[in-house]
């Protein structure tokens, strides 16, 4: 189905933004302003905006550590975003969460999250919420190559399946959890998805580099899930990343050149700007007007940051029940 | 007033506040029980009746019948509590905190404070914990000291049908997540229940079983009854024992705690958990700095000792705290110096 000329805008406006979030990040984080453990998604946006453009502030999502691009692409605010991620009173969770820790219900965002699997479950209870209300909402989980290997990930499919919870597994294999290769550390050495398959789902695949491929498959997966009594769908999408684990990786298990390689021929941004600009749908006017706007909006969103109230010593006790 | 069961004190509250409020679904293994067997669902009803009836009440969506996928079930009750639900989540036994511990100390307990206060997470666990069934190491513990000393988690151990009514009612009610912990060798123990269908009772407020002016002793659960028999075995000789049943470790009441202290001058706390970074360790800490000057001997600590559990009857006995042990630790502080 051919998206429209604002669609395609806003998807790759999305993208961009995530894009352009982090590679700022990646810049700022050397100079030690940042406080704490930052895993950047640079690379994988073509999953995240491929996957979050057809949801609604009602269906759920459920991100992992490397969380910032479902975050952006799910409709949290950049300014709340940067402003968490440097630790402001002003952020989204106040400077309590950070960068591994960002929710925004209200966007049906339901947290980021520092526990590599933990963040299937309970999509699997936000699933069965969405069955029960009986409105054809969704609930998400992305989990990675690495996630795909916790006993949680396991326990949460078979649960999804005999609850026929409204959830979707959303896996992105960026082929390396942590330091170590996915065909090491994948028994299954052909993909995620059979896994999914082999607890009962209907299963998709997709090429989470090219945001089309992500964004036509979701549409069958969303299709699929939505109609209640179908229970839940998995889908895998190989995409890569561009960054290292965390920030100060020294990515020593990269192969000679792989960085330059897949930024030259893997960047789904590139892809997208190819695409649309070879058949004609958008200019490239359009969209280094795009680029403009967003690395403005980074660059505010970096001022206001920086400018914006420290948390104090009172906020250490709000916000929780505190017995003695 | 009723007279009923502490396991049908548990029900009849879910039942009751299910019918009261649409969000609040059930969850755990064999909440129905038969699921998927020729004999069909409630063919159990739950291995305590605590979950009896229903299924047959309330239907599929809102009693769900889980895998044994601990981890599962407490982030199902996450995503649930997430998203507007009120869930119960039922862990067959307190010793299987273990493999779900990440959900309820990672997620649960923290995404309040970690979020900002963007959220709350209305989500009740209950569980069956404690000796006294010769279940052995794995089936027997008591976990309250784990879970108390987790920011973000209350926890609630009722002692009486009574309490399990007026606390279950303000955990399913409450906004934040409640551990609601249940000795499962007080299942069997009738009281009396307040009609009240909104009957309710706060959490942090101690209730005072025995009162006295010579030592105050502290416990909740299974242990609270063996002091109420040391109270009264030493009212006899005219020896007075305020005992005060905690009902809530966290919240804690330690004003309750502190005016009996003040007044008696002698503390023991009754704990089934064993002695290392105890509920008995932690309340004598607390009365040692906060009622020094009010204390006539050193507080003392009934706990079992830091062994697994075993298994032998006679083992098992040895192992937990008994009416001879407490009377003993009474009588020892009755008689410093």
């Amino acid at each position: 189905m051919q998206l429209s000329r604002e669609a395609l805008l806003r998807a790759y406006r999305q993208m961009k933004l995530i894009r352009e979030f982090e590679e700022r990040l990646h810049v700022d984080i050397q100079t030690g302003e940042i406080a704490g453990f930052t895993h950047l998604y640079c690379g994988q946006e073509a999953v995240a905006v491929g996957v979050c453009e057809h949801l609604s502030v009602e269906d759920k999502i459920v991100s992992t550590h490397r969380g910032h691009g479902h975050c952006l692409a799910k409709g949290c605010d950049v300014d709340g975003m940067m402003a968490e991620i440097w630790g402001s009173r002003e952020g989204l969770c106040k400077g309590k969460g950070g960068s591994m820790h960002i929710a925004d219900f209200d966007q049906g965002m339901l947290g980021a999250n520092g526990i590599v699997g933990a963040g299937a479950p309970i999509a699997v209870g936000a699933g069965i919420a969405c069955k029960i209300d009986g409105k054809g909402h969704v609930a998400i989980t992305f989990s990675g190559d690495g996630a795909c290997n916790q006993g949680t990930t396991f326990e949460a499919m078979n649960m999804a399946v005999v609850t026929k919870a409204s959830c979707i597994f959303v896996f992105e294999n960026n082929h390396y959890s942590e330091h170590t290769g996915f065909d090491y550390a994948v028994g299954t050495q052909l993909d995620i998805a059979s896994r999914a398959e082999a607890f009962g789902m209907k299963v998709w695949r997709g090429d989470g580099t090219d945001f089309f491929s992500v964004f036509e498959t979701m549409r069958e997966v969303l299709d699929y899930v939505r109609v209640p009594g179908n229970g839940p769908a998995a889908v895998e999408f190989d995409t890569e990343r561009f960054f290292g684990h965390f920030e100060g990786d020294p990515q020593r298990y990269r192969g000679p050149g792989e960085l330059d390689r897949i930024r030259e021929t893997r960047d789904c941004i590139k892809k997208f700007r190819a695409s649309v600009t070879g058949a004609g749908l958008l200019s490239h006017e359009d969209i280094d007007a795009v680029d403009a706007e967003v690395l403005a909006a980074i660059e505010n969103a970096t001022a206001k940051a920086k400018a914006a109230a420290r948390p104090t010593a009172e906020d250490v006790l709000t916000d929780v029940y505190i017995s003695y | 007033m009723a007279k009923m069961m502490y396991r049908d004190a548990v029900v009849s509250t879910i039942a009751e506040e299910m019918a009261r409020d649409p969000n609040v679904v059930v969850l755990g293994e064999d909440v129905v029980g038969g699921m998927g067997t020729p004999g069909g669902p409630e063919a159990i009803g739950g291995i305590w009746s605590t979950s009896t009836g229903l299924f047959g009440k309330f239907g599929a969506d809102r009693v769900i019948d889980t895998p044994i996928s601990e981890s599962a079930i407490i982030g199902a009750a996450a995503g649930l509590a997430l998203s507007g639900k009120r869930p119960v989540a039922e862990l067959m036994f307190a010793d299987f905190i273990g493999v779900s511990l990440d959900q309820i100390w990672n997620q649960l307990a923290k995404f309040r404070y970690m979020f900002g206060g963007k959220t709350r997470c209305p989500a009740v666990i209950r569980m069956a914990y404690g000796a006294g069934y010769n279940a052995a190491a794995q089936h027997s513990q008591a976990v309250h000291q784990i879970l108390t000393g987790m920011p973000g988690l209350k926890v609630v151990m009722p002692t009486t049908p009574a309490d399990v009514k007026g606390l279950l009612r303000t955990a399913i009610r409450d906004d934040d997540p409640v551990i609601f912990l249940e000795h499962k060798a007080l299942y069997g123990v009738s009281g009396e229940v307040p009609d009240d269908p909104d009957f309710m009772i706060p959490f942090g407020h101690a209730r005072l079983s025995r009162a006295g002016q010579d030592v105050t002793i502290v416990s909740t659960g299974l242990l609270l009854g063996f002091c109420e028999a040391v109270a009264d075995r030493l009212a006899a000789e005219g020896i007075g024992c305020d005992v005060i049943d905690l009902r809530t470790t966290s919240p804690l009441d330690e004003e309750a705690i502190l005016d009996s202290v003040e007044v008696t001058g002698r503390l023991i706390v009754v704990d089934e958990a064993p002695p290392r970074c105890s509920l008995a360790s932690d309340i004598c800490a607390l009365v040692s700095e906060k009622a020094f000057a009010s204390l006539k001997a050193p507080p003392l600590g009934v706990n079992p000792p830091h062994t697994p559990i075993p298994f032998a009857r006679e083992l098992e006995t040895a192992y937990l705290p008994s009416i001879d042990k407490i009377e003993a630790a009474v009588r020892k502080v009755l008689s410093y110096r």
